[in-house]
């Protein structure tokens, strides 16, 4: 266990009935990392990421955040203690403008609420403008939701996620439903509005590409457990992952 | 300076209450009872709005609203507290301690499986009250007449000072509401009725938006039950019947969870409806309201509310 050691996963396990989702996972990310989780469909990354976040309780194991156990709290609490995630599919308030939905993620997010004092005050709405600013989602700020195009809507529900200042941010899948010539500049958004704020980004992704590009570790999944776990350039060119993972005989690193 | 003063909620509200102290001058007597009635219903309707805005809708209103009026009765005869304001708010106190101590229970539940649990409670309530002779039993027992601040107004003006005083406590009670859904938990009550898995995520407690919301909802309707009950001068088992819960959701609908005064006017148009049918179509009165909401539901569905949203937007828009 590393000095900055932020999260630490002891031994967890999870199966739903025959099948084994995570196999004696031993993982420990570090403060300031951007850690990427690969793996096919059924590979264990989503159930490792809802095991962080509470949604589901491992069979056995621990998993521990700064130092403090929080295998068996339920998402609220995680996210109150400082680990926030975005989703595959969007979750985000339909019939309400994207100001509003990040009204409500910074309403949620402060200790104090008085029930009598409007939320839209200036003090509020200084912090949402330049949250929106920061991923470039001015345009859309007073447009529902529901009308917005996907890549906006991920950019949404992973804005939402930051308001809380976390400690460590999950993206799942933050490509997925986008299309190809939009990843990049997703991706690009993404960096620049986490940057220079120390947060410990771990994310799940199906494109390698984009693994290599905006991740600094790269952890592989296979039939619930962690097959290789390193840098790009380790992890990518090890001959499991090519063979469970990538399917690639060959793979360049940065 | 007038412009702001003219966008205050607080000045728009003091407004209209005066205004309508003023019309309750000039209009008959029979139309100020029908609209201290309207404003108890209001009352309990504007409880369900309030559950409505977190996702949840209560078929068992009936429950606060009989614990509110007995308890004002009870305290009139039993202990010989006659002053109305005083019945309303002790009402309105119980009745919320009483939603509180439940509303963990009712709060673990959704949609249909919470609706019918909360007729459940008032069902059971009513099979209570019918059975115990000591307070009525189904006839239910005559309240004492109110007093104000210790005086007893003559029987002429009995209706119009508690019409008064209705408006008057439902006025504050409102511009209260108004506050509290525009406030950073009002509006997680919101996001808790379109995605409550979100809300956790974000670190917010839907359990516990239930449980405020349902012990908000409780109070209100305590103090319309006792409101009801001081204006009848009455108290039985019906107001605990679940059919009295359904006028009560029948307001919510029609009114919509978007505007407070909303409801108040479609408790109006509902004690109209029940006036006027009962009056030139006895016995039909049920019908009426029936087609009346089917009406409603097809060509309204967001409430007349929405109607009151729409002019506010359109007012803000133009400026």
């Amino acid at each position: 266990m590393s000095k900055q050691s932020l999260l630490r996963a002891e031994n967890v396990n999870k199966s739903f009935g025959a099948v084994v989702a995570a196999n004696n996972i031993n993982i420990n990310i570090d403060k300031g990392e951007k850690v990427s989780l690969i793996g096919s469909n059924g590979a264990g990354k989503t159930t490792f990421m809802n095991m962080v976040t509470g949604y589901l309780k491992p069979d056995t194991g621990h998993i521990y955040l700064k130092n403090e156990e929080i295998t068996q709290l339920d998402p609220r609490i995680i996210t109150q203690k400082g680990i926030s995630r975005s989703f595959q599919i969007p979750q985000i308030f339909e019939p309400m403008t994207a100001w509003e939905n990040l009204l409500i993620a910074l309403g949620t997010s402060q200790k104090k609420h008085s029930y009598f004092k409007n939320a839209r005050s200036k003090e509020n709405g200084d912090f949402i403008d330049e949250i929106l600013n920061r991923f470039a989602l001015n345009e859309f700020a007073y447009r529902q939701v529901s009308e917005l195009p996907g890549g906006v809507r991920k950019l949404l529900d992973i804005a939402m996620a930051l308001v809380r200042k976390p400690d460590i941010l999950l993206l799942d899948e933050p490509t997925s439903g986008v299309g190809a010539e939009e990843k990049y500049p997703l991706m690009d958004t993404i960096a620049k509005a986490l940057s220079g704020q120390g947060l410990t980004v771990i994310f799940v992704e199906h494109d390698m590409d984009i693994v290599q590009n905006y991740s600094d570790r790269i952890i592989a999944f296979y039939q619930g457990a962690v097959i290789a776990d390193g840098n790009g350039n380790t992890v990518l060119n090890d001959s499991n992952v090519k063979k469970y993972v990538t399917g690639k005989t060959e793979v360049k690193a940065n | 300076m007038s412009e702001k003063l003219y966008n205050n909620l607080l000045f728009q509200s003091i407004f209209l209450m005066s205004f309508l102290i003023l019309v309750g001058l000039l209009i008959p007597n029979w139309l100020v009872f029908v609209i201290t009635k309207a404003i108890a219903y209001g009352l309990v309707g504007l409880g369900i709005i309030t559950l409505m805005r977190g996702g949840l809708v209560s078929f068992g209103q009936g429950f606060v609203f009989g614990i509110g009026g007995y308890t004002a009765g009870l305290l009139g005869t039993q202990a010989g507290l006659t002053d109305a304001m005083l019945l309303l708010f002790v009402s309105f106190l119980f009745t919320g301690l009483v939603g509180l101590i439940i509303a963990p229970l009712l709060a673990r539940y959704r949609d249909i499986f919470f609706a019918m649990l909360s007729l459940a409670f008032s069902m059971v309530l009513y099979g209570i009250l019918i059975k115990i002779d000591a307070i009525g039993g189904s006839d239910g027992f005559v309240l004492p007449e109110s007093t104000y601040f210790g005086i007893k107004p003559s029987s002429e003006y009995a209706d119009y000072i508690l019409y008064v005083v209705a408006i008057i406590m439902t006025g504050f009670i409102s511009i209260l509401l108004r506050y509290y859904y525009d406030s950073t938990p009002g509006l997680i009550a919101l996001a808790v009725r379109e995605n409550e898995l979100r809300v956790e995520y974000l670190g917010s407690s839907a359990f516990n938006v239930a449980v405020l919301n349902f012990t908000i909802a409780a109070g209100l309707g305590g103090m319309g039950g006792a409101l009801n009950g001081i204006a009848l001068g009455h108290i039985d088992p019906e107001f605990t019947y679940w059919t009295t819960s359904g006028e009560f959701v029948f307001i919510s609908i029609l009114a919509g969870y978007l505007s407070v005064p909303a409801v108040f006017l479609a408790a109006l148009l509902l004690e109209l409806v029940r006036s006027f049918s009962g009056r030139y179509f006895p016995d039909t009165w049920q019908l009426i309201l029936g087609l009346f909401l089917i009406l409603s539901i097809i060509f309204i569905p967001s409430g007349i509310g929405s109607f009151f949203k729409q002019f506010f937007d359109r007012l803000k828009k133009s400026k």
